[in-house]
């Protein structure tokens, strides 16, 4: 079985150490987030995973076959068309006809309209933009997604609609998610595993699984969670939370 | 091909914009009568009497010769640097060392003017074709070379780590980023480059060679022909004008849709 495998993983900017002792493994169809405050080397440590910086000290093994990645900005290239975009990571693999059929299904299921699809970046709002960033990351149907806080700048409705299309391509694809976040309530609804990374240098302090299966997991549920974790006094210390809620 | 095809589609609604442009010309020709009216034929020929005279260098074989030489001149010159300055310019851009580096030499490039560039190239390489050349050369090449320089130093980082999230190729990455980003650096500074050699063919000519539409000019000079010397003038504006907004606009216009 494919898996994401880090083992002792250290990372240090020049002299400064960002990362100490990093350890967990992801599995798959499964979902890790990693909670923490702005700033601990959540970003750095997405990063390595992905292979987008070169790992110094430490193991990364990573035996999934395919991954994408969606940044917390849309990253779109704005002399493409939203279509060309969400086409581009599998432009040279498969037929442009077929590839076309494939992405403009998967735009439209993202909530894009037909005549969003021939638009430069430049002429859509934020939020279609960052539809447009999803379904480039999940045309290619990866087997492991990286997702670095996307749907911080995005409203409640939209928020909740693309985070039951990652869910739902956990489970159809059987798809492994590693996804960093600052709001617990997000990582309580989606994760099977939440580390806890503190900050200066970054390091996991505690692992949450939650047990109960995501389908279950109601609005009451996540705030019932939610507040026991804002009780948890290691929790309370990491974000630094001073007054009481 | 496709883009050919868009190109000389939209050609038509082009020339349609242009109605403004026309207007603006005409409303110049009515001055320039103007000052023929107030100052007389000698120091400001009418525009009629220039366009007679123009009329009659486009019927002479000569003129044909001289026309020819200029634009071969100034479009070798032009190449030269195009090629020279996007190469050199996109090398330098990718090491910083080399970027500081170049920076105080195009600095003096840009600074030494063009007349003190005639003067040197008619020393080293006497009169004639080499002198022209190499001036044109000189004087354009820094306005490529800054802008690739610039393209290639201001590729976004952000999109090259998400090019790289996707694995996607190198041939793909050039066809996808680094070439729409460095056309938008490059194409302005290939017209401006064009302009500039165009200008400079000219003067080289009028001052270093014997025959070119320069040294026409400086034969109407010596005979005080305000008409012939307006009517060469004119020629080369019109020259201007055509490469300009009949074959660089329409192409600027695809390439750069997204833009607005």
């Amino acid at each position: 079985m494919a898996q994401l495998r880090i083992g002792e993983l250290n990372f240090y900017y020049g002299f400064t150490q960002i990362l100490k002792g990093i350890d967990f493994s992801l599995e798959e169809g499964k979902i890790i987030s990693i909670v923490g405050p702005s700033g601990g080397g959540k970003t750095t440590l997405l990063k390595l995973c992905a292979g987008l910086l070169d790992v110094v000290e430490g193991e990364i093994d990573n035996s999934f076959s395919s991954s994408a990645f969606a940044f917390q900005d849309p990253r779109l290239l704005p002399w493409k068309t939203s279509l060309e975009n969400i086409m581009m990571p599998l432009h040279v693999k498969i037929k442009e006809r077929e590839l076309k059929e494939k992405a403009t299904a998967l735009a439209l299921k993202f909530g894009l309209e037909k005549s969003d699809l021939l638009k430069h970046p430049k002429d859509l709002s934020g939020g279609m933009r960052q539809r447009v960033s999803f379904a480039r990351a999940l045309i290619g149907e990866p087997k492991l997604l990286f997702l670095d806080e996307p749907f911080s700048a995005l409203d409640i409705g939209l928020k909740k609609e693309l985070q039951s299309f990652v869910l739902e391509a956990c489970e159809k694809q059987k798809m492994s998610v590693l996804f960093i976040t600052h709001d617990l309530m997000e990582a309580i609804k989606l994760s099977d595993t939440i580390l806890l990374l503190k900050s200066d240098p970054g390091e996991i302090v505690a692992r949450y699984a939650i047990e109960t299966s995501q389908k279950e997991r109601d609005d009451a549920f996540v705030f019932e969670q939610t507040k026991g974790f804002l009780e948890d006094a290691l929790i309370r210390e990491i974000f630094e939370i001073k007054v009481n809620a | 091909m496709k883009f050919l095809l868009k190109v000389i589609k939209d050609f038509p609604w082009f020339l349609w914009s242009g109605w403004g442009s026309i207007a603006s010309i005409f409303l110049f020709l009515a001055l320039w009568e103007l000052g023929f009216q107030t100052y007389g034929e000698l120091i400001l020929p009418s525009p009629k009497m220039v366009f007679e005279s123009m009329g009659m260098l486009l019927s002479d074989p000569s003129f044909h010769m001289d026309l020819y030489l200029t634009v071969k001149r100034g479009l070798i010159g032009f190449s030269v640097s195009l090629l020279l300055g996007t190469l050199l310019g996109l090398i330098a851009g990718y090491f910083v060392t080399a970027s500081v580096m170049s920076r105080p030499i195009v600095t003096i490039l840009v600074g030494i003017p063009p007349i003190a560039w005639i003067v040197l190239a008619m020393i080293w390489f006497g009169l004639g074709d080499m002198t022209v050349i190499f001036t044109v050369v000189i004087a354009s090449f820094p306005i490529v070379f800054v802008g690739a320089l610039q393209g290639s130093r201001t590729i976004e980082g952000d999109l090259k780590e998400m090019m790289e999230s996707f694995h996607i190729g190198f041939l793909q990455k050039v066809m996808d980023l680094y070439f729409p980003h460095l056309f938008s650096y490059l194409f302005p500074s290939w017209v401006s480059a064009l302009g500039m050699s165009w200008k400079i063919v000219i003067m080289a000519e009028l001052l270093s060679s014997s025959d070119g539409i320069g040294a026409s000019l400086a034969v109407a000079r010596s005979h005080l022909d305000t008409p012939l010397a307006l009517a060469l003038v004119s020629v080369i504006i019109g020259v201007l004008f055509f490469v300009e907004y009949i074959v660089l606009e329409p192409i600027k216009q695809e390439v750069e849709s997204w833009r607005n």
